[in-house]
């Protein structure tokens, strides 16, 4: 008889583990992972966003700090730069600007780190990517709060006049 | 000695007039049986103009096949897509069966395995590509401009730079489609040495 009920107490608290582990995986796979997801449960396909389209204008935008590298103001779909061909310096290397009427990378890329000028763009500056970009004509992800420095500066003179 | 006898024999039935059957079941037989063959060569040549046929050796479909998939001759916003006969083999008759001839040569690379891999294949990149450009320029990308003809070309749709190149250099006939357009729809060889790079 207690043998029995030892059993039945076994088969019972099993099931009941079980259960609550399953309950417990599921509850954490769904809330945790389901977040990173945009809230889509795991075995749901979220619908994709629209991509936005690149913008294509061809007019040079300002910077935003001295050191910003200028961004790329047309489309770049498929132009290659990799260790056999660089696109972009089909039109803005030095020889090829005046036939291309686009504007010369800055010579700092032609430099190497001692500061000696090479006949070609400098192996360290050599992948376009890395620090210029396109713009995509889209609403920004996250609010940017960044201020410009002039923007600044010209804030700061009223600021202590009121005071 | 009885294969010369047997040539002699057969020179000697076909230029002999029959003398069992009509001149109309010999015309009519003729027209039929021609009929049956240039249908069945031209299908034959339409199977090895299709891009299942082309991609069916390796060197086809693990490195070209897989660079045009990204690009916009693979997959676009309306849906219409360029197979690999479409840009690679001339539409014109005469011209296809010049190019699938030379295309023989590409049988014997593959059995021979000149391009089986990768390396092989990078390594004749340049070459493969200089073929093509070759073709394209000299018969100012023909191939392209069975799509993409410049009469109904809207440069108002277009780029203002694209735009400036396609109504200057391309409208005068100075240059051609592939001057400018190279490698898009596979990637590019070393590029050293061409012009414009």
């Amino acid at each position: 008889m207690r043998n029995l009920l030892n059993l039945k107490t076994m088969v019972v608290s099993t099931i009941a583990m079980t259960s609550l582990m399953f309950s417990l995986t599921a509850t954490s796979v769904e809330n945790e992972v389901a977040t990173l997801r945009d809230q889509t449960k795991i075995i749901e396909q979220q619908k994709p966003n629209l991509i936005p389209k690149v913008v294509n204008k061809d007019i040079k935008q300002g910077r935003n700090y001295p050191m910003q590298p200028p961004i790329i103001p047309h489309t770049i779909r498929s132009y290659e730069v990799n260790k056999y061909n660089n696109k972009c310096m089909s039109c803005h290397s030095r020889q090829l600007t005046e036939e291309s009427q686009a504007p010369m990378v800055s010579v700092t890329h032609y430099m190497n780190r001692d500061g000696n000028f090479l006949a070609e763009i400098s192996p360290r500056r050599y992948f376009c990517n890395q620090c210029h970009v396109t713009q995509l004509d889209t609403k920004e992800l996250v609010e940017n709060t960044f201020i410009d420095m002039h923007t600044m500066m010209k804030q700061k003179p009223s600021k202590a006049s009121q005071h | 000695m009885t294969m010369k006898r047997l040539l002699i024999l057969t020179w000697q039935t076909l230029t002999k007039p029959s003398g069992y059957y009509s001149l109309g079941f010999l015309v009519m037989g003729g027209f039929i049986a021609g009929i049956i063959f240039w249908g069945g060569f031209n299908t034959a040549l339409e199977v090895t103009n299709t891009e299942e046929f082309c991609i069916s050796c390796h060197e086809m479909e693990n490195n070209v096949y897989q660079e045009l998939k990204t690009t916009i001759h693979f997959t676009n916003r309306s849906g219409v897509r360029a197979t690999c006969p479409d840009c690679h083999v001339p539409h014109k008759w005469t011209d296809k069966i010049a190019r699938k001839m030379q295309a023989s040569k590409e049988v014997w690379a593959m059995l021979f395995g000149t391009i089986d891999t990768r390396e092989k294949f990078l390594a004749h990149r340049r070459q493969l590509a200089q073929n093509e450009w070759t073709r394209l320029k000299a018969n100012d990308s023909l191939e392209c401009r069975n799509c993409h003809n410049f009469d109904y070309m809207d440069f108002t749709e277009q780029s203002e730079r694209a735009a400036n190149q396609h109504s200057g250099a391309l409208a005068s006939g100075e240059k051609t489609c592939i001057d400018c357009h190279k490698g898009i729809a596979h990637q590019l060889p070393d590029m050293k040495g061409v012009e414009g790079w």
